[in-house]
């Protein structure tokens, strides 16, 4: 019997993402990925200066708004062929990877464990054994005795106040849950402890950005911050140490825990290890600029065919034409007239809606391809590309994380290829997370060093000439290749768009009719009770989905969201 | 007892600017800043659609008011307040976990045992919710209500607000009228 699976969060408003999946005999056969998020919201921009651009693309999403601001001032940046002072571009990574250390970190305690961690579960776990367990595996000083009763004791008052309906969207008890009471408890405390530590990466963004949760700092040309030694609003070595303080703190947690847990958790799941791959070409930009005009970065970019590590092509500076004649965005089965892909500074977006065709049009989100392909981004990307070009801290962390593989499994060998999967992209943040967090310290130093030589310079003024000129701006997001294509003419926007991670990852099938990532990653999942498809929600979840972006609608009523009917 | 901070009652403005009254929140609360002095221990903050960011701030806070766009059974343009045991905190499921809502934040709070000891939410049921920057006519017309409601409630705080002499513009404000103007 072929059954027919909705997940749709919030069916009043357009604009989330929704997936449905057929199930044959238990396993998905076909996977529709639909969503709404940019539907003309670039149009904002036209006749704009393109100096305040950033000021709106920073509300485009909620949790994005950092990487937006970026992107959108390296895209007319580059149209200017400005170059931008090296403080500017430190301080901008130092936001930029702080912003990412927070955004993993939420991401994998706060929106995905409870799809792995049973947390009802926890309520049975012996607090001794679970402390023995962590103490174990790593020297977090929360992992003692004392701290897992409490823990325990917080979550009882809280699942026993009823009125709450504690974590009601987990599917505590669904035979896809593997963990032991003490596993489950384990996480449930390091989901407490990472409610602490977050804040102090939001803190950096912060002192950096001057003000939250929206950055001020930026500008078309460098950074507003002025570096001195006396007045309380410049960058001075206090404020610098006030950093360096938190990301010291960040360090511990990430090293101790994170990269810890994952691996840790996924060798209880091993099985998943072989689900959920995608389509397996991965597509990552440089990042972390060092010098004034882009053309050396601390974190490598790249394509990766086929899983292929050597097939990779590397891309290296912010002109690199590889990367910007590659993209190309289809709309034949997107709500948008027009079929063909276009390239970025040609996209149309003029809305065609139709009802969801199963084989026709049926997702605001256009199909992005990279030279005629579809392309998976994010950490996983990242990961992959940087062990492809031998950078010794993805290297380094990947090894570490497959160490705590093996120790818990017993296995003696786990091939790369098991990266390429559900688990295994959450792995991958984590390593990511890792590789950033040492990124950070780096570039803090630079900072510091750099101001130690005597230069305070964060501002070069651009200068609009007359005519037409075209830029990208791109940026490794927390999910993945983020870039901003725009055109401006006589000082004013005339085109610009937007190709996010997301549309990249959920996207709908292209031009040619191919699926794109999490359509692919989806088939052959298994459904164990399509009333409850945690699985389905485990695949697109592990690719951190960016889809419900611009809507923040209080909604004080629960909502049904799942929908099954027998076809 | 948890601790306050400086920030004894924290507003905070929700929603997207560029979705029309999805952005009705972050109107109001720039609104009642243009209209009123606000006095030390009330902080005014402009939350967009951001959802971490706001944990912290949440969590210093004893008292929280929110200014936001509600999904509501009753007709758009209503306007709503929902407070206290009215509120109900809890984990929505949702595909694109990406962002905690303010459900999620709540039911954090309460998770930590750090919930602030008053909450209310003053909302307003939106008309569209299109990619254009600016509120449509009908819910302009409400804000003056949602203001009130805001200064109500501050003022059920123990809080009187004094009126500025002259109203300030707001950012979001003036940026929404020369959108108009250039559609004209």
């Amino acid at each position: 019997m072929t059954t027919r699976i909705t997940v749709d969060p919030i069916t009043r408003i357009e604009g989330h993402l929704r997936i449905d999946v057929e199930v044959d005999d238990g396993k998905v056969t076909k996977a529709w990925s639909s969503g709404q998020m940019w539907r003309g919201i670039e149009k904002i921009l036209v006749g704009r200066d393109p100096r305040e651009a950033w000021t709106y693309t920073q509300r485009f999403c909620g949790v994005c708004t950092t990487v937006h601001a970026i992107a959108s001032v390296r895209a007319v940046e580059n149209a200017l062929q400005l170059e931008i002072p090296v403080n500017a571009q430190l301080i901008r990574n130092i936001i930029q990877t702080a912003h990412a250390i927070q955004d993993h970190i939420v991401h994998f305690y706060h929106l995905s464990a409870v799809d792995w961690v049973d947390v009802v579960s926890a309520l049975d776990a012996d607090p001794v054994a679970t402390s023995k367990l962590a103490e174990s595996l790593s020297d977090w000083p929360l992992n003692g005795p004392h701290e897992m009763k409490a823990v325990q004791q917080r979550l009882k008052t809280f699942v026993g106040s009823g009125q709450l309906g504690p974590f009601a969207s987990g599917f505590w008890g669904h035979p896809a849950m593997k963990l032991s009471p003490e596993v489950n408890l384990l996480g449930v405390a390091h989901y407490m402890n990472a409610l602490d530590v977050q804040n102090y990466a939001n803190k950096i963004v912060a002192i950096l950005g001057g003000k939250s949760p929206h950055i001020q700092n930026v500008a078309v040309g460098g950074v507003s911050n002025s570096i001195g030694h006396d007045a309380p609003s410049v960058l001075n070595i206090e404020r610098l140490m006030l950093i360096k303080n938190f990301i010291d703190k960040l360090e511990h947690f990430i090293k101790s825990t994170y990269l810890v847990d994952v691996p840790a958790i996924g060798a209880f799941y091993l099985d998943w290890t072989t689900i959920g791959g995608g389509v397996n070409n991965y597509l990552t930009v440089p990042d972390c600029p060092q010098d004034s005009k882009g053309t050396v970065f601390d974190l490598p970019g790249g394509y990766i065919a086929n899983g292929d590590l050597k097939s990779l092509k590397p891309i290296t500076t912010f002109n690199d034409a590889y990367f910007r004649d590659g993209v190309a965005e289809s709309s034949k089965h997107a709500w948008y007239t027009g079929g063909d892909a276009l390239h970025p500074w040609e996209g149309e977006t003029e809305p065609e809606y139709t009802d969801f065709q199963d084989e026709g049009k049926y997702s605001w989100v256009k199909a992005p391809t990279f030279y005629g392909q579809r392309a998976e981004v994010g950490p996983l990307a990242d990961v992959l590309v940087g062990v492809a070009v031998g950078n010794e801290r993805y290297t380094r962390y990947l090894n570490e994380a497959i160490g705590t593989i093996k120790a818990v499994s017993g296995l003696s060998e786990v091939p790369l290829s098991a990266l390429e999967s559900t688990i295994g992209r959450h792995a991958a943040r984590a390593v990511r997370c890792a590789v950033m967090i040492d990124t950070l310290k780096d570039q803090w130093q630079k900072l510091v060093d750099n101001i130690g030589t005597g230069d305070l310079d964060t501002f070069n003024a651009p200068v609009f000439p007359k005519g037409e000129i075209k830029g990208v701006g791109f940026h490794a997001a927390p999910r993945g290749t983020l870039s901003h294509w725009v055109v401006i003419e006589d000082a004013k926007i005339k085109n610009y768009q937007a190709v996010v991670p997301s549309t990249w990852n959920a996207g709908p099938r292209d031009a040619d009719g191919q699926p794109g990532p999490y359509e692919s990653s989806l088939l052959d999942n298994p459904v164990a009770d399509p009333e409850q498809p945690l699985e389905v929600l485990r695949t697109v979840h592990s690719f951190d989905p960016c889809i419900a972006c611009a809507i923040h609608m209080f909604d004080n009523e629960q909502t049904e969201i799942v929908k099954v009917k027998a076809l | 007892m948890k601790q306050t901070n400086r920030g004894d009652i924290l507003v905070i403005g929700m929603g997207n600017v560029l979705m029309q009254d999805e952005g009705i929140g972050v109107r109001a609360v720039e609104e009642l800043e243009n209209r009123f002095h606000i006095p030390d221990g009330v902080r005014v903050m402009d939350g967009g659609t951001t959802g971490m960011e706001l944990f912290e701030p949440m969590r210093q806070c004893d008292c929280l008011i929110v200014a936001d766009a509600v999904n509501a059974k009753v007709a758009p343009g209503s306007l709503v307040r929902i407070a206290n045991d009215e509120i109900r905190a809890f984990f929505q499921t949702k595909l694109s976990n990406h962002q905690l809502g303010l459900s999620d934040l709540l039911a954090l709070l309460t998770l930590k045992g750090e919930r602030p000891r008053h909450i209310a939410i003053i909302g307003m049921v939106p008309h569209s919710l299109e990619n254009k920057l600016g509120l449509t006519d009908k819910a302009q017309a409400g804000l003056e209500g949602m203001v009130e409601m805001l200064r109500a409630e501050l003022a059920g705080l123990g809080v009187t607000l004094e009126p500025r002499r002259e109203r300030t513009i707001g950012h979001w404000h003036r940026e929404a009228a020369l959108e108009q103007a250039a559609c004209a």
